[in-house]
């Protein structure tokens, strides 16, 4: 079963086309990439994902359940990261972790435990009672990332969770995300515009101007990712005028 | 029906933690009321001489008949200031997580109004108990009657809140939806004046201040500390909670901002 099904999404802000006929899926334990230039589409369809905003058209299924039809059965699915934090900074690693438990159904005592192994599992243990405020650009997306998991989803969803970092950290991160894929067979499906953050196993999804115009295993682009990437996501020819 | 419990329980601790950690939001809702009635009203006191008018079976100084409406001015303050953090939120993204969860969006927001209304709450009696020992003594059984009367009108207000947050594209909207609501719906009320005094100024004036739903959210709590009833108030606060909680449910939408962003 696909961890992720998107099937023939289209979205419009009034009169511009954010989406126009996205689909794609995403195996589960896998690692996915959503490779696109700002304004791509790529937050848009985050939102859709994350259910933030209601398909217009098309439909999307998460490990089976539709958004449209089972939200309820397909959010309990999903993990995310938003491009943006939404940690509350003024709150504590452990009562920003303890919200999220609560938001999704979880008792005290089966939160504490889950917290104590997510924050364990991103190394994170001692600083549980640092406000976020005190905590660096990388281990707040950590903490984030905690977060996301605290649930035990089977998907993560992460947009562009490495804006802000230096190359350093979001190099850290990615590998730590990687890890986690792999030792949790959790899917993931991380979007980025940066080609460093992509390896040439992962399958990868390239959104331009509001279209998928590539899917397929990293490798398979070519050997120079970024000829590729560039000749996907050039503009489009400007219109010549003739005849004066 | 545990995950709603403890999903409810969530949101009112991190409104709580939200408030402990903004203690000069608490003392700054309780120096405006505190200055009504420690200087306003003493000011006023000898220039408004107040009839006997129920729920009072007596004649009452003017600081005793303000309280209900200061009580309910800390209501109405914070139920747009609680309104005024879920647009905040939405703005900087922390809405997100709410929105993001499994439960029913409906139920979310509703956990959002009540945890805002609770603390609203400890505010209220905070000056109710100033204003105890200031010489305004309601009936002490007055004192625990009130407070289903005070959560009905702090979910009230920040249903309305909410509501009128819905339709904000942008934070720095809302402080003229502020002035153009919180000074009308206070001043156009019972909760400075009676209705009659108003009746002398102007006959207008008078069916203005009668017909604002906070006339009626004061008369309410005013009636419920004295251990009074009021079935006219009851009803139109209990309607009016059901329809803009409702409305505020079926319009609150993030992707409207969005939209009205890209069109």
């Amino acid at each position: 079963m696909s961890a992720l099904q998107v099937q023939g999404v289209s979205f419009a802000y009034g009169p511009r086309q954010a989406l126009q006929e996205v689909g794609f899926n995403v195996a589960a334990g896998s690692f996915s990439a959503l490779l696109g230039p700002n304004g791509a589409g790529k937050s848009t369809l985050i939102a859709l994902l994350t259910r933030l905003y209601d398909l217009q058209h098309g439909d999307i299924h998460i490990f089976g359940h539709s958004l449209r039809c089972e939200p309820r059965q397909a959010l309990r699915q999903l993990g995310v990261v938003f491009q943006q934090s939404t940690l509350d900074l003024d709150l504590s690693v452990q009562q920003n972790l303890a919200y999220h438990a609560a938001l999704h159904g979880l008792g005290k005592r089966e939160a504490g435990a889950r917290i104590d192994e997510e924050l364990a599992r991103q190394q994170l243990g001692e600083r549980r009672h640092e406000k976020i405020r005190a905590l660096n650009g990388g281990h707040r997306r950590r903490v984030e990332i905690a977060r996301a998991l605290l649930h035990r989803p089977r998907l993560l969803l992460l947009d562009e969770a490495s804006v802000g970092l230096d190359p350093a950290s979001r190099l850290a991160l990615n590998q730590h995300v990687r890890t986690l894929c792999s030792e949790q067979q959790l899917a993931v499906l991380w979007t980025t515009h940066l080609l460093d953050e992509i390896a040439t196993g992962d399958d990868l999804l390239v959104l331009n101007r509001s279209r998928l115009v590539a899917q397929g295993p990293a490798g398979e682009l070519g050997d120079d990712l970024a000829a590729s990437f560039n000749r996907l996501t050039a503009p489009a020819p400007q219109p010549m005028e003739v005849g004066r | 029906m545990n995950a709603y419990w403890y999903c409810l329980q969530g949101i009112v601790q991190r409104e709580w933690l939200r408030f402990v950690l903004q203690r000069s939001r608490f003392f700054s809702a309780l120096v405006r009321p505190l200055l009504w009635l420690l200087v306003f009203a003493a000011g006023f006191r000898a220039a408004l001489g107040i009839a006997i008018i129920a729920p009072y079976d007596t004649y009452i100084t003017y600081e005793t008949y303000i309280v209900p409406g200061l009580a309910c001015m800390i209501l109405l303050f914070n139920g747009m200031q609680g309104s005024l953090s879920m647009v905040y939120d939405r703005e900087m993204g922390s809405m997100r997580v709410l929105l993001t969860s499994p439960l029913p969006r409906a139920f979310l927001l509703a956990s959002k109004l009540l945890a805002i209304a609770l603390i609203s709450l400890l505010q209220v009696y905070a000056f109710l108990a100033i204003a105890w020992f200031y010489g305004v003594q309601p009936p002490v059984w007055g004192l625990l009657a009130a407070l289903p009367a005070l959560l009905l009108v702090a979910l009230l207000l920040s249903a309305l809140g909410l509501l009128l947050s819905n339709g904000i594209r942008q934070l720095e909207n809302f402080a003229g939806v502020m002035n153009f609501v919180i000074f009308p719906l206070f001043f156009l009320s019972s909760a400075l004046y009676p209705l009659w005094k108003m009746r002398e100024a102007s006959e207008w004036l008078y069916w203005l201040c009668a017909l604002n739903p906070f006339t009626h959210a004061v008369e309410l709590v005013r009636f419920a500390l004295y251990l009074r009833f009021s079935p006219l108030a009851l009803a139109v606060c209990l309607g009016l909670t059901l329809l803009f909680a409702a409305l505020a449910v079926l319009t609150f939408n993030p992707q409207h901002a969005a939209l009205r962003k890209g069109s």
